[in-house]
């Protein structure tokens, strides 16, 4: 009953003949942070309806229940405040993820809340976004909470930052004011060594530069929010950084048709894998070649990041879950001590001595925290030595000892290879993120250093 | 939330001269080799199957013959070639189902020689377990035969077909989602997920929930089904069916109990947005005989699919999260 798509074998990548109407557009996962005074809801929403993506029924039952509440205007945070606590209390509790698109992109965006419990909320919401877009109210300006977010972004290497100055209309639309705001912040920003930062004049009430270009401020040549999420790069050319296939499962149909088929299967986490390729497995530390790579059942000379494939290699190698393909000469050195950067995630506080799980790509081992030299405070980025445990939303660095070699990438390197999460082996619970290496780069980094010691000079420089 | 990209989406002469034809028509990016989005989700979905592949005992995937589920086979299907699905099918058959549905659900299994299980509401009720609720619908019903055929036959990881833009209480949901023994979802101790790290560990007597499609919307999975040639039970598309009118949808005639009396049948060209029990499941007028047509029609859809057809989710402002918290789907 489905009509066939024409000249394209089903899951075929390579077909010439995408059908228009399968949309080939690229996704962009970005995250947002602000509280409800800078208009972020207002903002969100009207990113959503201005992008016809709130659909009718929605609307009307977001109505309803703020007429009910005895709101006039429909409140758009009940479009993503979905649990009844947070209709109750009026607060969003947790990473809500909404789904927009554009006739050029489509969108994941990891709406944050701006209050309790942000700095949780926002790491989990940064860890796979691409774009941060951070608001401020035009008439504070960069405020402590602005460079808690710039601060958290910059941690979590988020590529590109976007400053969306909102409310302009409520200090006259004034070019002066929005100047000094965006030098201010791209200074803090470029402090923290974060790449791409982009400051944009919006009224998110009015519309102004957020989906249409504003009327008012024609001193302002650049795009507007929704034109600037259409455009910034997606990603970066994987062909530009090393190769990496932490490998999940490894797939022995042992049938008739297919022997001796002995595949990896995984997500290349970073780079270009080629058939015909020189590669080791860490952390053995055997090498071989790669024999064939299939892509879903499809036989494929190239793959790249972010790609679900099965590699095959020349040599019969004892390759399992948990080993790490890489180009050989390539791969950091399997190491059981460990410095990195975290954020603790749990009510229960991390103390030295506690004995946890490090889940890292796909290999879960046991690991003891041996210490924890420095808490970060994001308001200031001042370092605070021995703090003597991490509480829930706090960063601080640790020094890890694994009960097995791990092949770990700097996070600054590679958000892939260099993140992991601590869970407690008695119940399960995720604890606490990790980051390879130093919290950030740039200028910054000078001074963190200083607090956190001599485990700083360990190369972890980018 | 359903997304609105008409099929006016970018794919010009340029998509079919782009490298290896898989990246996405977005000159803009400054990547040659960015995924399109449906290869971005259909990698993280493979991604998800083979995470559970690797860290559970005794997976399965729950199978209603419905286009969320459909897409997630063909996901496993693809995740694990040339060898076959390492996992079970589970159906929760509330006995009030659409028969070109349960005749798709037969040929699927045996075209791919799956296992399948089958938690029959119909037998509860029979043996006195249950109770016929008095509108008759038989959604709210599914948790407990669903919540014994886990324990029953212990299985550790039970994949779902939700979206993330289903349902309000649904984008508060994890990809790795901790029930306890009571199979209860509890929105406040979810655990953080960050990149692509998800956490499996569970206790004895636990179970976690997977959801592969998590981020997909409606309109990705219908363009999946066109991408990838995938069939579908024929009430997807607009058929001439009798039908009537109740709590403002179209509802099917069947032994299930309707139409009551004062409820006067008609034919009408009609196709069904959603697949679930007959009983609460409306169809749209539609003329949407094809894919290409379906996709349009989602494009220009002003109300979302749950909005349209599904009479159990207007109950109140928070029926599913309710559900979702005594172990619903």
């Amino acid at each position: 009953m489905t009509p066939p798509t024409p000249g394209s074998p089903a899951g075929s990548p390579a077909a010439p003949d995408v059908p228009a109407d399968t949309g080939a557009t690229a996704l962009l996962r970005f995250a947002t942070a602000g509280s409800v005074d800078d208009g972020k809801s207002t903002l969100v929403g009207r990113l959503l309806h201005d992008s016809k993506s709130v659909l009718a029924d929605q609307l009307e039952a977001v109505e309803h229940a703020s007429r009910s509440r005895g709101q006039e205007a429909p409140d758009l945070a009940l479009l993503t405040d979905g649990l009844r606590a947070e209709r109750e209390q009026g607060i969003t509790i947790d990473v809500a993820y909404r789904y927009f698109a554009t006739p050029r992109r489509r969108f994941i965006l990891a709406d944050t809340p701006g209050h309790v419990q942000y700095t949780r909320n926002m790491v989990t919401g940064a860890s796979t976004a691409e774009l941060a877009l951070v608001l401020v109210d035009a008439r504070n300006g960069v405020v402590e909470q602005t460079r808690r977010h710039a601060a958290v972004a910059a941690l979590l290497r988020v590529p590109h930052v976007v400053l969306a100055v909102n409310k302009m209309d409520l200090v006259g639309y004034a070019e002066d004011v929005f100047a000094a705001i965006a030098a201010e912040f791209t200074e803090y920003a470029a402090s923290l060594g974060v790449p791409d930062v982009k400051a944009i004049p919006i009224s998110a009430l009015a519309g102004d530069n957020v989906v249409t270009p504003s009327a008012t401020m024609d001193w302002y040549g650049g795009p507007t929010v929704l034109e600037y999420l259409e455009t910034v790069p997606v990603g970066h050319d994987p062909s530009a950084e090393p190769a990496r296939f932490p490998v999940q499962y490894v797939i022995r149909p042992q049938t008739a048709e297919h022997p001796d088929y002995r595949g990896y299967a995984g997500q290349i986490a970073s780079g270009v894998l080629r058939t015909g390729r020189r590669v080791t497995v860490l952390p053995s530390g055997r090498s071989s070649t790669i024999a064939g790579i299939d892509l879903l059942g499809e036989p494929v000379d190239v793959a790249w990041a972010p790609q679900s494939v099965t590699v095959r290699l020349t040599d019969d190698l004892d390759v399992s879950r948990g080993d790490l393909i890489v180009p050989e000469g390539t791969g950091a050195e399997p190491v059981q001590d460990l410095t990195a950067t975290v954020c603790h995630l749990h009510d229960r506080p991390l103390t030295p001595g506690a004995r946890v799980l490090l889940k890292h790509t796909t290999r879960t081992v046991k690991a003891i925290v041996k210490e924890i030299p420095s808490r970060l405070s994001l308001a200031d980025l001042s370092q605070q030595p021995a703090p003597g445990a991490l509480a829930a939303n706090d960063i601080g660095r640790v020094v890890l000892r694994t009960a097995e070699p791990l092949a770990v990438d700097d996070y600054a390197d590679s958000r892939r290879t260099g993140s992991f999460l601590l869970i407690d082996p008695a119940d399960g619970t995720t604890l606490t993120a990790g980051m390879a290496g130093d919290a950030f780069a740039g200028a910054a980094r000078g001074a963190a250093g200083e607090a956190a010691g001599p485990t700083d000079d360990e190369g972890w420089d980018f | 939330m359903t997304s609105v990209t008409g099929p006016t989406a970018a794919t010009g002469a340029g998509a079919a001269t782009t490298a290896a034809g898989s990246g996405a028509e977005d000159e803009a990016s400054g990547n040659p080799r960015a995924l399109s989005h449906l290869d971005a989700l259909e990698s993280e979905a493979v991604h998800i199957f083979r995470e559970v592949a690797g860290e559970f005992e005794r997976p399965v995937i729950l199978f209603s013959g419905g286009k969320d589920s459909i897409v997630m086979l063909h996901l496993a299907l693809k995740a694990f070639r040339p060898a076959a699905v390492p996992f079970a099918l589970l159906h929760v058959d509330t006995g009030h189902n659409f028969p070109e549905v349960l005749d798709y659900r037969d040929r699927t299994v045996a075209a791919h020689r799956l296992r399948l299980h089958v938690a029959s509401v119909q037998e509860y009720i029979d043996r006195g377990a249950l109770r016929e609720r008095p509108d008759g619908t038989r959604n709210p019903l599914q948790t407990v035969p669903l919540l014994d055929a886990i324990s029953g036959n212990r299985f550790d990881a039970v994949f779902g077909g939700g979206r993330r833009d289903e349902e309000k209480a649904r984008a508060k949901e994890r990809v790795f989602s901790l029930r306890d023994e009571f199979g209860a979802w509890d929105p406040r101790r979810q655990r953080p997920e960050l990149w692509q790290l998800y956490n499996g560990r569970h206790a004895p007597g636990e179970h976690v929930r997977v959801f592969p499609l998590s981020n997909w919307t409606e309109l990705d999975v219908w363009q999946y089904i066109a991408r990838e040639n995938i069939e579908l039970p024929a009430i997807y598309y607009a058929h001439e069916r009798e039908v009537f009118r109740r709590g403002g949808m179209w509802l099917a005639p069947g032994e299930w109990g309707g139409p009551r009396d004062g409820e006067r049948t008609e034919k009408r060209r009609v196709r069904y947005r959603t697949v679930g029990d007959m009983s609460c499941t409306g169809a749209v007028d539609s003329g949407a005989d094809t894919i290409d047509k379906v996709i349009a029609e989602i494009a220009a859809s002003r109300l979302t699919e749950r909005g349209a057809t599904r009479a159990d989710d207007k109950l109140s402002e928070a029926a599913m999260e309710d559900r979702k918290r005594e172990g619903y789907f």
